[in-house]
């Protein structure tokens, strides 16, 4: 066993365990959004560990190049993606504000809405 | 073709080398074949889809671009750890917050990229944005311990930093209100400027509450 198949079954382990660990945190946040915390950061990680496992593992040029553009996209979406459902579900209704130390947004609409009727 | 209409088009020259070296890198090998239907492709979407500029008045700076990045890696590692260790510890439920952040600069782009990447980085995701008051609005995971709001402010003025240091002038820097890039005296590096189209100037940028149903951000 070389050096460069040790890399890559670290990096697929260590990959596989972050993306276990995002799955268990989605399920046991007890809101939405912490649980968007797990669905965009070990989860990201994980993913980029998995590459760069994949990577060393096959260690062919070409295909790496593309491994590099699955984790540029990963990092260019999973931001905006949590933003999107944060943001629905928050203007729905779907946060349990007692969860909430502070909660300045509220706050803010709150303030909005009563200007707007005066 | 106007001369307007050829600047329009100047403009997007970035997006379309982008797209195709995307379209290269799904093809996998770098052949004359390749480059000119990529090139092809990306001009044939961008006249289809033209898409709304983003307007971009900014100075590259090589090292910024540099310390953005490794302080960015850094911080994904870090923010999975604290995430995997908070999802791991059964019995804590975490109390979070949502915290207001009034960025300093004015610009889309440095609101957008300091979005994006506040998200990947510890404690904290971004719910809402507004554009006219380039104001974040910021779950925060676990405020259970002392300084944690303020804490996650100042990482947030941080980012901020880092990502005008990368790409703002020094104008720009010094509007918003922080300190010169500290490298400047010494180094010419990354000298390269570009000019663009500004879409919104400061005159609009007055202070607006946030409203529901206003599709701002």
């Amino acid at each position: 066993m070389n050096a460069m198949m040790i890399a890559a079954s670290v990096c697929l382990i260590a990959g596989c365990l972050l993306t276990l660990v995002a799955a268990i945190g989605v399920a046991r946040f007890p809101d939405m959004l912490a649980r968007m915390h797990a669905a965009t950061k070990p989860q990201v990680l994980g993913l980029m560990l998995l590459m760069a496992g994949l990577a060393f593992g096959l260690g062919s040029s070409q295909l790496t190049w593309k491994l590099v553009l699955v984790v540029v996209f990963q990092l260019l979406t999973a931001p905006v993606a949590a933003h999107m459902v944060g943001r629905a579900g928050y203007r729905t209704g779907k946060v349990r504000s007692d969860l909430l130390v502070r909660d300045e947004l509220t706050e803010d609409l709150e303030r909005a809405r009563l200007r707007k009727e005066s | 073709m106007s001369g307007r209409g050829r600047w329009d088009w100047l403009q997007r020259v970035p997006m379309a080398v982008w797209m195709t070296a995307v379209w290269v890198l799904l093809w996998g090998h770098l052949t004359v074949a390749n480059v000119l239907t990529g090139v092809l492709v990306s001009v044939l979407l961008l006249w289809v889809f033209p898409m709304p500029r983003v307007g971009f008045e900014g100075r590259v700076s090589l090292i910024g671009v540099v310390l953005l990045t490794g302080r960015l890696l850094v911080d994904v590692v870090r923010a999975s750890v604290s995430v995997a260790i908070r999802a791991l510890r059964w019995r804590q439920t975490p109390h979070g917050a949502v915290i207001r952040v009034p960025l300093r600069s004015e610009s889309d782009l440095f609101l957008t990229l300091t979005a994006e990447l506040t998200t990947l980085v510890p404690g904290s995701f971004v719910v809402e944005a507004h554009r006219f008051t380039g104001t974040l609005y910021l779950h925060v995971l676990d405020v259970t311990r002392p300084g944690a709001l303020e804490r996650a402010r100042h990482d947030v003025f941080e980012q901020e930093r880092r990502v005008m240091y990368a790409f703002a002038t020094d104008a720009d820097i010094e509007a918003a209100g922080f300190e010169p890039r500290p490298w400047r005296l010494r180094s010419r590096g990354g000298r390269t400027r570009t000019r663009m189209t500004r879409e919104r100037s400061s005159y609009e940028r007055g202070k607006v509450l946030p409203r529901d149903g206003e599709d701002e951000s």
